[in-house]
């Protein structure tokens, strides 16, 4: 399982990068999505991938719940990565709006600007 | 005290700065009691230090690195701050009646006081490295001053020359010093003194001794550095009189004082630095001669004599060390009065050119007075300091032939001759200058009606010019209260200085006599020796070669250029960038420590499930990439987020299967929300193929670098986990039973709250975005789109 889950980790970390090096604006934005969804995944297999239950207390010994850890920290970065990507939409639409061109090789300013 | 006293001139800048733009046109009067403050403390200071007690003061600053902010007075550094504060007062006061209301005198005086602070660190400063950071001080200071009235583009030039040059020299300094911590431990001064041995021993010494040398010659404009003093005259002349030829250029022979008993005293040092003081002493005499401008001719003469004052150190016995101190004062003094005086020229007649000027004996005879005690101290005729000096210097030059430069063999006779060549050449420039410009007739066009210029500019002139005569007359007093104690705590050994007019007849006499008689020759000659002068082929020339390498196509260019090439103003660019550099730290660390670490983890068994799940995500994954059209790629991105759901849930995570399901789903409407307003295509623009597929390596190589650290982090555990104490103390600390909730809302609470002020900034992020007026598309093509 443990390999399974780096090959899937690794798949989800190219694609998005992929998508992040390419020029138009939507693809970049999904590239980040996924590369969270990575990141998630990646949190996850830190800790004990295997172990027992929830971490909802109950009269078990403290070995028997899944590591606590990682899933307070992909909590927090699920909800961070929704924030981001929220504002990154927004921005795109403003940029598109403004600028006229989803096209970042389109929007490199002038130079010695 | 000290430390007060040094830092005093900062802080008064500071506060000057702060309040600056009330007081901008009485700032100088606002500022004049700094300078003169710092002097009487100075004077104050004198019997201390004369007793061998001057003040001191200590504090650690990096004492890891053996760096303490230790400042000290002693006999040189004492001699030097009298110059320093002293020539800041009149300086100071000077400026006042020379600079114009309406100027940023805010800037102008606070820059002052900085550098009269960073001066006055430079020579009391006990520690290399507190030296090295004051110095550095003086060159920015320096730069900025000489770029005062940066519309000028020769100025500019100036200060970039300047700044460049003596930079330079700066790291040569650092690297010095910093050799010198590594063979003997220690940047303090004195203690490095008690170590000599360890350095004259060590195989770096030969290197450190270069590079102190260049860093001194770099800052007093010393040949061939010595190009960037003639280009920093384009600053006002109260600064080139203060910087640029009684102090800044001066840091450079404090430098030179206070290596001699630590790195003199062999071969290589007495021939280099009274070598390259002898050459600029000729070079700067002799181009003096061809300048017309009355900056250029002072600024070729400063080179000049501090070329001499080198030379003087150079030799590196005791008589010659006392000269090069007495020197340095009356050169201040009569070099500064000469500086003013130039200033004052300019500002009555408006122009500087010794072709145009003349006669101003007859509108200027205060001025002229001055003039003619610079002049003729300068030229070294009696009675004025410079007459001293001059004897001095060709004593000690003299007796350097059977002395500390006797391995030259007959050779060394040429440093008595080089001497006098250069001290006809300054003879012969000095009476030219005095001449040319007062005597004769008045020339009638003359860009503004020559006139005295006001009290407050002739006062700080007089004073210098005053001392010419004083020291000359006196020249015991200075001996007795600050040459004696400097020279003895420089050689660590009782000395006694006697200076005085009347040596008898020697071969100094002669030599004086002889310069006198050949220097009035050269000046009732020049007209015929100027053609012979101007013919000479010009060889090669420093100036040359800088414009060359560092201006315009030179290092300027090439640094934009380097900075062009990873500057590229692209998106990508930057992010490959960034991946590199992640994907170098990371595989380096890792092969750095491949030999403790496992790299493969223990397998747990994979259900059938498993394979299908990691299926689905990565051909939805292919699917995202693949995809031409934005709807199906936003519901492939859809389906990765609900299996990462449902993995979460396989693997006992119920609350955060449960948020990414939530989460995901209201992306996916705000996805389509958006697409509304944004482009239909979802297909890449053209990219060509080989960066397509440097695009596919760099992904492929930063997953396979993530799928190894996700390996690694699985198969090693470094340290035990921190997450038994929260499973265990969350019912008794907290009284919830959720573990992950309880973390995130009562152990960990405060970085909750700062996650959702993420959200938060996020939220008002979109709503500014979104509420923004609607503005016109940018049109590319040019003009409104209709």
């Amino acid at each position: 399982m443990e390999l399974l889950i780096a090959i899937v980790i690794g798949a989800l970390f190219s694609a998005g990068i992929y998508l992040l090096l390419s020029r138009t604006l939507l693809r970049i934005l999904l590239g980040v999505s996924l590369t969270t969804h990575g990141v998630l995944l990646l949190l996850l297999a830190m800790g004990k991938l295997n172990a027992g239950a929830a971490p909802l207390l109950h009269a078990r010994a403290a070995a028997a719940y899944a590591d606590p850890l990682p899933q307070a920290l992909i909590l927090t970065a699920i909800v961070i990565g929704f924030g981001i990507t929220a504002f990154l939409i927004v921005l795109c639409y403003r940029a598109y709006q403004v600028l006229g061109s989803d096209d970042t090789e389109l929007c490199r300013g002038a130079e010695n600007e | 005290m000290l430390a007060a006293i040094i830092l005093l001139p900062f802080l008064y800048g500071i506060a000057l700065a702060c309040c600056g733009c009330k007081l901008s046109p009485r700032a100088g009067l606002f500022v004049l009691p700094v300078p003169i403050v710092l002097f009487l403390y100075f004077v104050w200071q004198i019997p201390r230090v004369a007793a061998g007690a001057g003040a001191a003061f200590s504090c650690p600053l990096l004492p890891q690195l053996g760096i303490d902010f230790a400042l000290g007075l002693n006999g040189v550094s004492l001699i030097f701050a009298l110059l320093i504060s002293g020539i800041g007062a009149l300086i100071c006061c000077y400026s006042i009646g020379y600079l114009k209301p309406q100027e940023n005198l805010t800037a102008y005086y606070c820059l002052i006081l900085f550098f009269l602070g960073a001066m006055l660190g430079v020579v009391v400063a006990r520690n290399l490295m507190v030296l090295y950071l004051f110095w550095e001080w003086t060159s920015v200071t320096s730069f900025l001053l000489i770029g005062f009235w940066h519309d000028r583009s020769r100025a500019r030039y100036g200060a970039q020359k300047a700044l460049f040059l003596t930079v330079c020299g700066g790291f040569c300094l650092f690297a010095a010093f910093v050799l010198l911590y590594t063979v003997a431990g220690s940047l303090d001064i004195d203690t490095l003194l008690q170590r000599k041995e360890l350095i004259l021993h060590s195989p770096a010494y030969i290197p450190i001794l270069i590079l102190t040398v260049l860093g001194a010659f770099t800052k007093s404009a010393q040949i061939p550095f010595h190009i960037w003093l003639p280009d920093a005259m384009e600053a006002p002349t109260p600064i080139s009189c203060f910087l640029h030829s009684a102090t800044m250029v001066k840091a450079g022979i404090y430098l030179l004082l206070i290596m001699t008993p630590l790195l003199g005293g062999n071969a290589l040092w007495f021939a280099a630095v009274s070598g390259v003081g002898l050459l600029s002493l000729i070079w700067g005499a002799y181009q003096a001669l061809k300048q017309t401008d009355l900056k250029a001719i002072l600024a070729y003469s400063t080179v000049s004599q501090l070329g001499l004052i080198v030379a003087l150190i150079g030799f590196g016995s005791q008589a010659s060390l006392t000269a090069a101190l007495f020197h340095t004062v009356n050169h201040a003094t009569f070099k500064g009065s000469l500086f003013l005086v130039a200033g004052m020229i300019d500002h009555s007649c408006g122009t500087r050119d010794v072709r145009r000027l003349g006669g101003l004996a007859k509108v200027m005879p205060r001025t002229a007075v001055l003039a003619a005690c610079g002049c003729l101290a300068m030229a070294g005729l009696p009675p004025f300091n410079g007459f001293l000096s001059k004897e001095l210097f060709f004593g000690s030059a003299l007796e350097a032939v059977s002395g500390n430069l006797a391995f030259l063999g007959g050779a060394a006779w040429l440093i008595p001759a080089l001497a006098v060549l250069g001290s006809i050449f300054t003879f012969a420039y000095c009476l030219l200058i005095l001449f040319r410009v007062f005597a004769g007739p008045l020339p009638a066009a003359l860009p503004q009606t020559p006139h005295e210029a006001p009290r407050i500019m002739l006062w700080p002139s007089a004073i210098l010019a005053s001392f010419t005569l004083i020291i000359a007359f006196f020249p015991n007093l200075l001996a007795r209260y600050l040459l004696t104690p400097a020279i003895s705590g420089l050689l660590g050994e009782t000395v006694r200085i006697h200076i005085a007019f009347w040596h008898g007849f020697n071969l100094s006499l002669l030599m004086t006599l002889l310069v006198f008689a050949l220097g009035f020759a050269l000046y009732k000659a020049w007209p015929q020796a100027r053609k012979l002068f101007f013919g000479l082929p010009k060889l090669c020339s420093a100036n040359a070669v800088y414009d060359r390498l560092i201006p315009g196509n030179g290092l300027i260019a090439a640094a934009g250029k380097v900075t062009d090439l990873y500057m590229t103003r692209r998106l990508q660019d930057y992010i490959v960038f960034n991946l590199l550099f992640f994907l170098c730290m990371t595989l380096g660390s890792i092969f750095c420590h491949v030999h403790g670490l496992r790299l493969l983890p223990e397998i747990s068994p994979v259900s059938p499930f498993a394979y299908a799940w990691a299926a689905c995500i990565i051909a939805a994954a292919i699917a995202v990439v693949r995809s031409q059209n934005r709807i199906p790629a936003v519901l492939s991105l859809g389906a990765i987020g609900y299996s990462v759901s449902f993995f979460f849930a396989v693997f006992c995570a119920p609350d955060l299967a449960l948020t990414q399901l939530l989460i995901e789903t209201v992306s996916l409407a705000l996805f389509f929300l958006a697409f509304r307003h944004l482009p239909a295509s979802f297909a890449d623009k053209p990219q060509s193929r080989r960066r397509k597929r440097f695009n596919l390596l760099i992904a492929l190589l930063t997953g396979c670098c993530v799928s190894l650290v996700a390996l690694i982090g699985q198969s090693n555990r470094m340290f035990s986990g921190i997450s038994g104490y929260y499973v265990e103390n969350a019912k008794a600390l907290t009284g919830g039973s959720n573990i992950v909730n309880v973390i995130l809302v009562d152990f960990r609470g405060l970085d909750t709250m700062g996650e959702i002020s993420v959200i938060a900034v996020a939220a008002i992020g979109v709503f500014v975005l979104i509420g923004l007026s609607p503005v016109k598309p940018f049109n590319r093509q040019g003009g409104d789109r209709q």
